[in-house]
This record gives structure tokens, C-alpha cells and sequence, in this order.
């Protein structure tokens, strides 16, 4: 995506003037929201990553001399109701969400950002029958297909998952793409492209991608608090993530029912998901400030 | 206008048949009623599951393009959609649920609308004052949550409310009180009562998204040079905002509207699960779990038609909204 970025720049520009990816950058610092939300980012990701090293306790051995004991010095989190250490699963749930997150983000974006600058670019057919099936797929509520086939899935593990919230993730930001694409077509450096006979798919690649990557970029960002918070509701009624699998949806599920009498088997992993999501769209935010040319503060 | 959304319908209709086949064939293949029946005690024989499946419609053994033929021609000239899996009617079933969704759909999606629009615009208006502040942050710790979770924290605030007083303060269970004496008004209020908590939860997440759109486009609009034109030419402020202003700021909430109805589908269907409402979203996991390819046919049917319906909604209102739009 960096490498994109920096051979973005499609408009002439005085030698003199700083380069596009230091304006960012100092944009993005300039925002506190966004630095906040990146830094949040980056601790919750040290926590689910290392945080099963801290504690002694394995997310999946029960415990039935310690069952359902509030948090403590022991069990940070405390304890459910077979004994299972809280934040060992917690912590365990948080790295699988995350994973998930990003991995649909990668994917649906990916996706996202071809079919658009296909439909886009080749424009006709190709464009009428992408667009359909956009349509198409963009008539049932994905959660109804994917409970629909869940079941099939059920010994594939969470990649199929994956896969399953990719596929139903991509097609608005596909239609953004291609209108932006249209645009794009007529411009001067596309059109000279075509001219000297350069093949359609590396126009695409070369010129059509890397002027849509601002957007590119934003969009994934807030697609992987999207994705989390998706996965999360879908586990939470039994149709994504799978027990032995813990995710912060199967936590939040099966935390729920105690939560009024037990909190901490609810509030932790429902704490640790809203501040995920919250931080990720602080930073979508803060990239959409510093990536638009319209914004105000474009001109350094 | 009318020939322009005549065009939208007829297209509308191409997509409804064959995103209805689609459903239709993706429920017969991934769901199994067969070991539905031969998990039964005592276990039936072959022949009489087979005859059983046979019956419903839903036999995986008949061509599955035959089995659609069968429920479609059922259903397009007797608007019958089939037996479900207890060889029940699903119409019944259907009818009985259907006022129970749309109640919620239409009230929180057009309470999340109208909240969210006045939100935004009135955040515009105060840009970087308390009222706008207050908002943006009210709005960006809601998009991050779940509906779902919005729901249950709604919920655990009913029950807290509950042992805090000793008697049931906000109902969180169910859409009416079974039972109850009293006339009209009281059967109503008792409606709206129970509404309040799952509309809420949808609302919400309406009043989020709409005000952060309706925000941006209604700042754009507010340094626009009609709008000085329209002021200049004698109107107020406040006539120049809402004449010139809204009207233009909120055309593109037409599109959001579309989008953001497929994500309150899903949020509804949630929300009822959580709040015990008997639903199409509480039918469908029900039946998704006793393999029943009707009912679950049937809950696509209905997202579709719902999910058109929203999106022809939006076509027209952004035709009748867009004074550049001449179709």
C-alpha cells in the first residue's frame, strides 16, 4: 500500500515542495484523534499478541476449584463458570478478532478496488454485469447468507469465515470505485496511456488504482472495525466463530446471560471490542482529513 | 419521473427473481432436512422419509430446479409459500410474524433517519460548539458498537433498573404484555412501551451514521453561494437553512438510506432475537438450526422485498428531492 501511495502523484508539482507522503504524515500527527486511535491500536494488538504470555493460565483448562471468582490479583479478569481464566480468554478472543478484521479488510478491499476499476474502466457489458451482480449480492443482508451456509462450514474453521465475510463485504466500495474510475478514464495521463498502447490491466494497476488509493485506504481502515464488529454479532448467534475457537463474539455470547449478575464475564470483552472499533474509526478519520485534497488544510 | 422509476421497478423485479432463485437453491443445498427426519426417535424408515420430504417440497433428491418450479408456481398463482418443516403453513407463520418486523423496521429506520438528519444539520450549524461536539463523540462511540451490543446494554440497563426498583420500570421481553385488561389506549401504550428499548437500539445506530453524513454534506452546503443568493434575496437564515439548505444537504441521504436499510436489517433481526420478539429474524435462526428450507426461503423473500422497497424508496425520493435530476 506504501509503495502505491508513493507513486501516486499524478499532478505536477513544484520541485520544492515536501513530498505527498510527509504531508500526510504530519497531517495525521497534527490530529489528535487519529494518534490516539493508532496508539490504542497499537496496545490492544501488543495485548492480544503478548498478553497470553503474561498470565500463567491457558485460555481452555478449566479450573473447578476456582469457579466464577471475581477478578483478582490471580485471575486478572476473573473466572467463568467452569473456571477458565477470563483474561486468558479474553486476551485470546481479542488477537482472533483482530486477525479476522484485518484479513476480511485485505481481501474485500482487494476485491473491492478491481471490480470496481473493471467495471469502471472497461465500461459496457463488463460494467452492466458487474454491476448486477453488486446488485444482486447487495439485496439480501449478508448475515442471511452466511447463517444460510454457516453450517456446511462448520469443520472448515474460522478462514472459511474469512472468506465468507470477504465475499460479502466489498460491493459499495466497489460501486465508489467505478464511479470514480469513470472519471478517472477521461483524464489526460489515462487517455496517454491508452494511446501508446499500454495493456488495459496495467492502466489499471498503474493509473487507475493509485488514484483511487486514498480512498482505498480510509475505506479499509473502517472496514476492519466493520468486519470485527460483524464477526463479532455473527458468532454471538452461533453462525461465525466456533467453539474450541474463542473470539470476542463466542466470549460476549457466552457471557451475556450472567452479565447482570456476573459483569466481568460481559463488560471486558464488550469493553475491549468498543474501544477497538472506536480507535479504528478515530483513525479512519484522521486519514480521511489527511488524504483529501479538499480538505482544508491541504495546502502546506 | 414516472417513466424513470418505472425503469427502476422493472429492474427491481429481474433482481428479485433471480436473487429469490439464488436463495432458493443455496437453502436447499446447504441445509439438510433429510437427517432432520432420520435424527428422528424412533428413527422412520427410508421410504417414509423419503415420502415425508417428498410431501414438503423439499425432498434433495428431486432436481432442485424442479422443487423451485413447484414453490414458485405455488406461490405466484396461489400465493402459497409451501409447508414448513412440522408441516405447518408458512403463510400462517409468515402473517403472524410479519407485523411484528416491519413495526420495528419502519419505526427505527425512519426514527434513526429523521434523528440522524436533524442531528447532522444542527451540528453543522454549531460546527465546533458544545452541541456539535457533544454529538460527534455521542455518534462515534455508537458506531462502534454493535447492534447487538447496543441491544444488551440496553437490556442489562432494563434489568438493572428492575432489581434497583422491584418492578419491571422499561418491559425488555416480548412486544406486548400477554394478557393484559384495559382498552385500546392501554393495549397501545403497552405497545409502545415494549417498542421503546429494541427501537431504540436501532434508532441509535441510525442516529450515528445519518448525522455524520448529514453533517459534511450540510457543511458544504452552508458556505455554497445560493445559499448567500437566497439570503440576499430578503429570506432569514433560518428560512435560507431549511428552504435552500436541507433540502439540497439531504439528497444524498437518499443513497445512505438504501445502504444503511441492509445493515438495520440485520440489526433488527438481532434486536428481536435479544428482546424476545417472535420476528422474521428469530424464525430465521430458528429455522436455519431445524434445517427448514421454506421458512428460511420465505425470511429471504421477505429481506428482499424489504430491502427493494427501501432502495425504490430512495430512487423516488431522491427524484422528487433533486431539482438537477430531470429523468
Amino acid at each position: 500500500m506504501t509503495a502505491v501511495l508513493d507513486t501516486a502523484p499524478a499532478e505536477p508539482k513544484s520541485p520544492a515542495a515536501p513530498g505527498r507522503g510527509r504531508l500526510v504524515l504530519t497531517r495525521l500527527l497534527a490530529a489528535r484523534g487519529a494518534t490516539a486511535g493508532a496508539v490504542i491500536v497499537l496496545l490492544l494488538f501488543l495485548l492480544a499478541f503478548a498478553g497470553p504470555y503474561l498470565t500463567p493460565w491457558d485460555y481452555a483448562t478449566p479450573n473447578y476449584t476456582a469457579i466464577r471468582q471475581p477478578p483478582s490479583a490471580e485471575h486478572w479478569f476473573g473466572t467463568n463458570g467452569i473456571g477458565q481464566d477470563v483474561f486468558a480468554q479474553t486476551v485470546r478472543g481479542l488477537q482472533k478478532s483482530l486477525v479476522i478484521g484485518l484479513l476480511v479488510a485485505l481481501l474485500s478491499t482487494l476485491l473491492a478496488g478491481l471490480v470496481g476499476a473493471c467495471a469502471g474502466y472497461f465500461g459496457g457489458w463488463a460494467d452492466r454485469a458487474l454491476m448486477f451482480l453488486v446488485d444482486l449480492l447487495l439485496i439480501f443482508p449478508s448475515f442471511l447468507i452466511i447463517a444460510i451456509v454457516s453450517p456446511k462450514l462448520k469443520g472448515a474453521g474460522w478462514l472459511a469465515f474469512v472468506l465468507l465475510l470477504a465475499l460479502f463485504n466489498w460491493m459499495i466500495t466497489a460501486r465508489v470505485v467505478r464511479s470514480m474510475t469513470l472519471s478517472l478514464r477521461e483524464r489526460e495521463f489515462v487517455r496517454a496511456a491508452r494511446y501508446m498502447g499500454v495493456a488495459p490491466f496495467r492502466i489499471i494497476l498503474r493509473h487507475i488504482l493509485p488514484n483511487v488509493s486514498s480512498f482505498l485506504i480510509i475505506d479499509a481502515t473502517v472496514t476492519v472495525g466493520g468486519a470485527v464488529m460483524s464477526e463479532t454479532a455473527l458468532s454471538y448467534f452461533g453462525f461465525g466463530v466456533r467453539p474450541p475457537d474463542v473470539s470476542l463474539g463466542t466470549l460476549l455470547a457466552a457471557g451475556t446471560d450472567q452479565a447482570p449478575v456476573f459483569p466481568w464475564l460481559f463488560y471486558f470483552a464488550a469493553g475491549l471490542l468498543v474501544l477497538f472499533v472506536l480507535a479504528i474509526n478515530l483513525i479512519g478519520d484522521g486519514l480521511r482529513d489527511a488524504l483529501d485534497p479538499t480538505s482544508d488544510r491541504s495546502t502546506p | 419521473m414516472i417513466g424513470y422509476l418505472a425503469r427502476r421497478l422493472g429492474y427491481y423485479a429481474v433482481l428479485l427473481v433471480v436473487a429469490v432463485f439464488l436463495a432458493y437453491a443455496l437453502a436447499s443445498a446447504a441445509l439438510g432436512p433429510r437427517t432432520y427426519f432420520e435424527a428422528k426417535q424412533p428413527r422412520p424408515s427410508a421410504a417414509a422419509v423419503d415420502r415425508q420430504l417428498t410431501a414438503l417440497n423439499i425432498n434433495d433428491r428431486t432436481p432442485v430446479t424442479t422443487r423451485f418450479g413447484v414453490w414458485a408456481e405455488d406461490l405466484v398463482l396461489h400465493g402459497d409459500l409451501g409447508r414448513t418443516i412440522h408441516d405447518t403453513s408458512v403463510n400462517e407463520e409468515f402473517g403472524r410474524r410479519i407485523w411484528v418486523s416491519l413495526r420495528l423496521l419502519l419505526v427505527g429506520s425512519l426514527l434513526g433517519m429523521a434523528l440522524g438528519v436533524a442531528g447532522g444539520a444542527w451540528s453543522a450549524v454549531k460546527q465546533y460548539r458544545l452541541p456539535d461536539r457533544a454529538l460527534t463523540i455521542l455518534s462515534f462511540v455508537l458506531l462502534s458498537m454493535p447492534v447487538f451490543l447496543v441491544a444488551l446494554f440496553l437490556k442489562n440497563g432494563a434489568i438493572a433498573a428492575k432489581d434497583a426498583t422491584g418492578r419491571e420500570v422499561i418491559p425488555f421481553v416480548g412486544y406486548e404484555t400477554p394478557g393484559l385488561a384495559g382498552g385500546v389506549g392501554a393495549h397501545l401504550a403497552d405497545w409502545g412501551l415494549h417498542l421503546l428499548l429494541p427501537t431504540l437500539a436501532l434508532a441509535l445506530g441510525g442516529l450515528a451514521t445519518y448525522s455524520r453524513y448529514q453533517r459534511s454534506t450540510m457543511l458544504d452546503v452552508l458556505g455554497s453561494d445560493y445559499l448567500r443568493t437566497a439570503e440576499a434575496k430578503g429570506l432569514t437564515r433560518n428560512r435560507a437553512l431549511l428552504k435552500h439548505g436541507l433540502r439540497t444537504a439531504v439528497i444524498p441521504m437518499s443513497t445512505m438510506f438504501a445502504y444503511n436499510f441492509l445493515a438495520l436489517f440485520t440489526g433488527a433481526a438481532f434486536t428481536e432475537t435479544i428482546f424476545a420478539w417472535h420476528g422474521m429474524g428469530e424464525w430465521f435462526i430458528q429455522a436455519i438450526n431445524e434445517q427448514d428450507v421454506n421458512a428460511v426461503v420465505a425470511v429471504n423473500l421477505f429481506a428482499a422485498v424489504t430491502v427493494l422497497a427501501a432502495g425504490f424508496l430512495a430512487d423516488a425520493l431522491h427524484a422528487a428531492l433533486d431539482p438537477r435530476v430531470r429523468y
